[in-house]
């Protein structure tokens, strides 16, 4: 009953704050508000027994990514959205394809949901950091080390993009 | 006790957001911002995943419960150091045109 009502709770800030990033036309207010989108998921990842990943959610999205985010805001000094009228098709084939889509995968979530079963906190220390890093460095460890040189190119490619040019 | 399929409903939901984000919105940090919000989602399946197949063994020991956490880690990952070379593209597209809004940046030339 409370992990429902705090789902509930959570589940709701979470659609308000995605909802106010598409209303704000300001830059800066939409970023606030996946702020929120973020923290509240990582509440929610915690009701599923995921510390680490909520804690990486925290100090990685909400944290590092977004103060990204929010710093070229500033840096470029971005005011509010002008209106323009945006690509058409995006309008009239976009936007009845994602209600489609996503009228399809609610319906067929909603009649099988009484076959995939049901979510609770589980006591086991299922996912401690502990556990993770035997996995992450065992099993997961090829794709570690290809991660570490995809941000290594990232970084590069920022800096040159970055630069200057005389 | 929540259903599985509360988690992905909610998950399904912050994806369709994202994804009208995405058409609708006409700033391009906004877009990106969007872009966000649809890798969240994706991650709150992974999570969700995780906890029901650690409550609910299979006989397939291929299949590790906690690797649904380990994807989220890599997600976040390349989440990071897309956000760092689009940031880094906004910023040099600024540079020359002056504007965020897509529809004045048409050319990939910067």
């Amino acid at each position: 009953m409370v992990h429902q009502v705090l789902f509930i709770v959570f589940g709701l800030i979470c659609v308000a704050g995605a909802i106010n990033l598409l209303v704000q036309r300001h830059p800066i207010s939409s970023a606030l508000s996946l702020v929120v989108v973020m923290a509240s998921l990582a509440l929610i990842y915690l009701l599923l027994g995921a510390e680490f990943v909520a804690a990486i959610q925290v100090i990685v999205y909400a944290g590092a990514i977004m103060v990204l985010f929010v710093f070229v805001i500033m840096l470029l000094n971005a005011g509010a959205e002008e209106r323009t009228r945006g690509s058409r098709i995006a309008l009239f084939v976009g936007v009845p394809g994602v209600v489609v889509l996503a009228g399809t995968v609610g319906w067929m979530l909603v009649s099988g949901s009484g076959r995939l079963g049901t979510v609770s906190i589980s006591s086991s220390n299922f996912g401690e950091t502990h556990n993770i890093a035997h996995l992450l460095f065992r099993d997961f460890l090829l794709p570690f080390e290809i991660t570490s040189v995809l941000i290594l190119i990232a970084i590069m490619g920022a800096v040159v993009l970055g630069k200057r040019e005389n | 006790m929540v259903p599985l399929s509360w988690y992905l409903i909610l998950s399904g939901i912050l994806f369709s957001l994202g994804v009208l984000g995405f058409l609708l919105k006409r700033n391009i940090i906004t877009i990106f911002m969007s872009i966000e919000l649809m890798l969240n989602a994706v991650n709150l399946s992974f999570v969700a995943f995780a906890n029901y197949w650690n409550t609910h063994p299979v006989a397939d020991k291929s299949i590790v419960p906690l690797s649904g956490q380990v994807f989220v880690f890599f997600v976040m990952v390349v989440a990071a150091a897309e956000a760092a070379v689009g940031l880094a593209i906004i910023i040099s597209v600024f540079r020359t045109r002056e504007t965020l809004n897509v529809d004045r940046v048409n050319l990939l030339k910067l």
